[in-house]
């Protein structure tokens, strides 16, 4: 297998994380789901630095974002499939 | 083929209570803040010592005086310690210390500088110190068990490559050697939170579970609530956390506990630097959640190798114990690579299962406790940072 560009914890989740470096808007992405290294691709809307997120799904202000099958916060803005989630669109529940 | 863990063991030293220590160290251990220069010029005069200088121990009262005792008895006490020399301003506070660390049996004799002065002092501890240093070089190495060690843990500076990779490395350890009969520690009370519900229930019984939930309600009520100006959003995550994609809290703290693995379950929670007392198994500890305290706490509480999930590369050390490090962001390899003791960029790149970085990571304890330095001891990383509860008198 090549190496990926995006690894998913679970197949609930719906968001990745970007594992290399300098990603830019338009690759094609080779995704692998870590649980049980099934992979899938999908294509960067954005520049997105490693270590930061990419949404899976189509998601709007006040979705659960999904990572480790778990409840990791909500989204204040909408993020397109392939578009980058974090500070600016994503924030915490617990305040 | 699969490593069988059970026989496999370690070149390290028997201490006169039966713990096993992977250093050999002589300390100079101040009581307080203005017992530092002594401390310092002792272990200036004699080489092979090592003086831990820091910022408190006068004035202190209560629970927090209990805890700086108990950070100073568990410094001394650690079996990575052969004998220590204690000196402080006054000789009661000095004499608490002295006994409880002689309640491990190994040699410890403290000073105090009232009526003596810095000079008098430094001259009087030098000559015991000089005297340690020749009687701890002759011990000997012995075969031990790789069980018997105690390894704590606690990650740093972390992204979401750490939750991907170098957490679960530590996690996948602890599933393999914690049956054996390894002491193990987690800890950090506030990046728990956002998974606190999930840790609840990774504990061993109801009782411990309770007693779980005690401990992090009272970091919310007595230390949030009472504290807070807006929220955490500035700290919790950090400003690195952030650069290196982790968003939410909750985020940070799943990833934070891949470091107890798939199996485990930890048989009770302690306060800081408390030694654990249920035999071995996994322990979670209250502590800090910044690197050095966390370090310090646990090294107090016995353990004497830490090992070090980080990802966009924490540099921390600690005077006494090895502090591994493990990382899987390649950036960070490709950057601050004498940083980073065990690589685990192959995990993300899928070159590299969890199992065998579990297995890289135990043939690095095996090593470090054979003697190999770590990165933070090579390059001279000996954080000592107490924990402090509330001002002092």
């Amino acid at each position: 297998m090549s190496i990926p560009q995006l690894l998913v914890h679970d197949h609930e989740d719906n968001v990745g994380v970007v594992v290399v470096e300098n990603l830019g808007a338009g690759t094609d992405m080779l995704c692998v789901v870590t649980a049980d290294n099934s992979d899938f691709r999908l294509t960067a809307k954005a520049d997105i630095p490693i270590g930061h997120k990419v949404a899976l799904k189509p998601l709007k202000a006040g979705d659960t974002v999904i990572k480790y099958g778990e409840d990791i916060g909500k989204m204040v803005g909408d993020a397109e499939v392939g578009g980058h989630v974090h500070v600016h669109n994503c924030k915490t529940k617990r305040w | 083929m699969a490593l069988d863990f059970s026989n496999m063991t370690v070149k390290a030293w028997r201490r006169e209570n039966g713990r096993v220590g992977v250093r050999n160290h002589v300390l100079i251990l101040p009581v307080d803040d203005i017992s530092n220069a002594a401390c310092e010029a002792v272990a200036n005069n004699v080489k092979g010592t090592l003086a831990i200088p820091h910022a408190y121990g006068r004035l202190q009262f209560g629970e927090d005086l209990e805890l700086h005792f108990r950070t100073m008895i568990g410094t001394g006490a650690n079996p990575n310690v052969a004998a220590v020399v204690v000196i402080g301003i006054e000789p009661e506070w000095t004499q608490v210390i002295v006994d409880g660390i002689a309640k491990t049996g190994k040699p410890v004799t403290g000073f105090s500088i009232e009526q003596k002065g810095d000079f008098e002092t430094i001259r009087q501890a030098s000559w015991k110190a000089k005297e340690y240093v020749h009687w701890s070089t002759e011990l000997q190495k012995e075969d031990c068990p790789l069980s018997d060690l105690w390894v704590s843990t606690k990650c740093g500076e972390s992204d979401t490559t750490t939750g991907l990779s170098s957490c679960p490395t530590v996690g996948n350890m602890y599933d393999k050697l914690l049956p054996h009969g390894l002491y193990g520690c987690f800890g950090e009370t506030s990046e728990i939170t956002g998974a606190e519900h999930i840790c609840e229930k990774r504990a061993a019984n109801p009782e411990t579970a309770a007693k779980f939930r005690k401990i992090w309600q009272a970091y919310q009520d007595d230390v949030i609530e009472a504290y807070k100006t807006s929220d955490l959003s500035d700290s919790q995550p950090t400003k690195g956390n952030i650069l290196g994609g982790l968003t939410t809290i909750e985020e940070k703290a799943l990833g934070n506990l891949e470091k107890i693995g798939r199996t485990s379950t930890y048989i009770d929670a302690v306060g800081p630097a408390e030694s654990p007392e249920k035999g071995p198994g996994l322990y979670f500890m209250d502590s800090s959640s910044a690197a050095a305290e966390c370090v310090t706490l646990m090294a107090a509480g016995g353990f004497v190798i830490h090992t070090f999930p980080t990802g966009q590369g924490n540099v921390v050390g600690n005077p006494i114990v090895p502090v591994i490090k493990i990382s899987g962001n390649p950036r960070t390899l490709r950057t601050m690579s004498e940083h980073i003791d065990v690589d685990v960029t192959g995990v993300l790149t899928r070159e590299m299962t969890i199992d065998e970085a579990g297995d890289s990571l135990i043939d690095m304890i095996v090593r470090t406790a054979n003697g190999r330095a770590t990165a933070a001891e090579a390059l001279g990383h000996r954080e000592f940072s107490m924990t402090k509860l509330y001002r002092s008198a």
